[in-house]
């Protein structure tokens, strides 16, 4: 009889391993439930819970509606292309308006690191963070975590490399939170110019050389290059970053030991990771979408437990 | 807290073998029908059954655990939510004759969630309900058992424990009587 010790999920930073053990244990329970003939739990019957998206998302978006829909809840869906926040409404009063509608939770994605956290403080219902701008994408983060479990029994001890643009990433922050917290040691590794300076104050080891990363690690985790989000050119081709950063079967085949391949989508086929990689045994990108239904109804179960009646 | 034996491991014993000819009464070689032990506590009655059965029948017989968290009616009215357990059931219930299993039938409403939990997996062709304990004239909902290991007369705050060798070290039922009411039964 555990419960989390948060109120809202903004970020993996607020969590403590036992609230990351609770949400992977009961992840596990609902895996078996979406493998059911009946995929679905009356367990949300009575709550109401909003997809706001003021940034682009397929995978995400998709994943929490239907985590949302498998628990029984009722879901609204929100996007900022067809919103008033086009037409100057403030982030509170939008998610206040929604809320003035019973909504109970909010599933929030916003280009701006941090929103989530702000929403948290200034509204009523409960908030989960879909990923805010470059700062964390908790939920991705668990699922990796999952996969990682799933595939090789446990975290503790393990040696995972993040591999990519780590300067613009969410997923690598929420990652480097979560698997530390797990007992696992984490790298990152990518051209300097995509490594913020102080990373290793986190306590991560830092790698430009992908090869060497490969050799060491048991799990790498392949990042897209988020070109969306760079404002100049921070390295000088991508035929460049994809020879010097992308994973291909010769490398891969030219390890010493298997390791896991993960990659938390979309990914970008030929630049960060090959194809022959991507559909390759060693991929558990597939598992990983299939983990992120799970894991996310874990989440919102576990926060729906203490929305008070 | 005074403490009363209601079953002692013979009395146990002897009680899980004459269900098991019970069973074997209405479902014969066990060719279409399937036991069910209700996570947490009625597995351990399921695997006991299963041993029996299979000691009796000489063959093999197909047994599964259900964990019905999801489906309880009291999410969000518990001070703690109650941690899922797992869900084992690694054959078809489709037109299967099933035998739901637990432990203790009190207010009805576990088996209730587990009918639910249950009819996820598809349609069987029946399903009845097995009890070690019936706690009579407890019940919250319109729910009784096919096959009764004991009948026992309680108030709702006592409590009926099932004990088991491999988890607290002897077979036995308990029933606990203590003054005022206690927190949640099941």
């Amino acid at each position: 009889m555990k419960q989390l010790s948060v109120d809202h999920l903004t970020g993996i930073v607020d969590l403590t391993r036992q609230d990351i053990e609770l949400i992977l244990e009961t992840a596990a329970r609902f895996k078996e439930v979406i493998n059911r003939p009946i995929k679905k739990v009356p367990s949300l019957r009575d709550i109401t819970i909003a997809n706001v998206f003021f940034e682009n998302s397929t995978r995400t978006r998709l994943s929490f509606e239907l985590a949302q829909k498998r628990l029984s809840a009722d879901v609204v869906n929100f996007s900022a292309a067809s919103s008033s926040v086009k037409k100057g409404e403030t982030l509170v009063d939008t998610v206040n308006n929604i809320l003035a509608m019973k909504v109970d939770m909010v599933v929030m994605r916003h280009p701006n690191p941090g929103a989530a956290k702000f929403l948290s403080q200034k509204i009523k219902a409960r908030v989960v963070n879909a990923g805010d701008g470059t700062h964390e994408h908790p939920t991705q983060a668990l699922l990796d975590a999952f996969s990682i479990q799933e595939k090789l029994g446990s975290v503790e001890g393990k040696k995972v490399v993040i591999v990519g643009d780590i300067l613009h990433s969410r997923v690598a922050l929420s990652n480097i939170y979560c698997l530390q917290k797990l007992g696992a040691e984490v790298m990152v590794c990518g051209p300097s110019t995509l490594i913020p300076k102080y990373i290793s104050d986190l306590g991560v080891r830092v790698s430009h050389n992908l090869r060497e990363a490969l050799e060491w690690c048991d799990v790498a985790n392949m990042l897209r290059i988020q070109l969306e989000r760079q404002d100049i050119k921070y390295f000088p081709s991508l035929r460049e970053y994809a020879l010097l950063f992308g994973l291909d079967k010769s490398l891969l085949d030219s390890l010493s030991k298997e390791i896991v391949i993960m990659h938390p989508g979309p990914i970008n086929r030929g630049v960060e990771i090959s194809s022959d990689v991507a559909d390759s045994a060693q991929s558990i990108i597939l598992d990983q979408v299939e983990n992120g239904v799970a894991v996310r109804m874990a989440v919102i179960y576990l926060l729906a437990a203490k929305i008070e009646r | 807290m005074e403490k009363q034996v209601i079953l002692n491991a013979t009395q146990l014993e002897l009680t899980l073998k004459r269900l098991s000819h019970e069973l074997i009464e209405t479902h014969d070689t066990f060719e279409n029908s399937v036991l069910i032990g209700l996570q947490p506590r009625g597995i351990h009655v399921a695997t006991r059954l299963k041993t029996q059965l299979e000691l009796i029948l000489s063959h093999t017989i197909q047994a599964g655990n259900l964990d019905i968290t999801f489906h309880r009616d009291d999410f969000r009215r518990r001070e703690t939510p109650i941690l899922p357990s797992i869900t084992n059931i690694d054959f078809s219930i489709e037109n299967k004759r099933v035998i739901l299993i637990d432990d203790v039938l009190f207010t009805g409403r576990t088996i209730r969630a587990g009918l639910d939990a249950l009819l996820t997996f598809g349609r069987p062709s029946q399903v009845q309900l097995l009890t070690l304990i019936d706690r009579r004239y407890s019940r919250d909902l319109p729910i009784q058992a096919d096959y009764i290991g004991k009948t026992v007369d309680t108030l709702t705050s006592e409590r009926v424990a099932v004990e088991w060798k491999e988890i607290e070290g002897q077979d036995q039922i308990l029933l606990f009587t203590k003054e005022g009411n206690e927190a949640a039964q099941r």
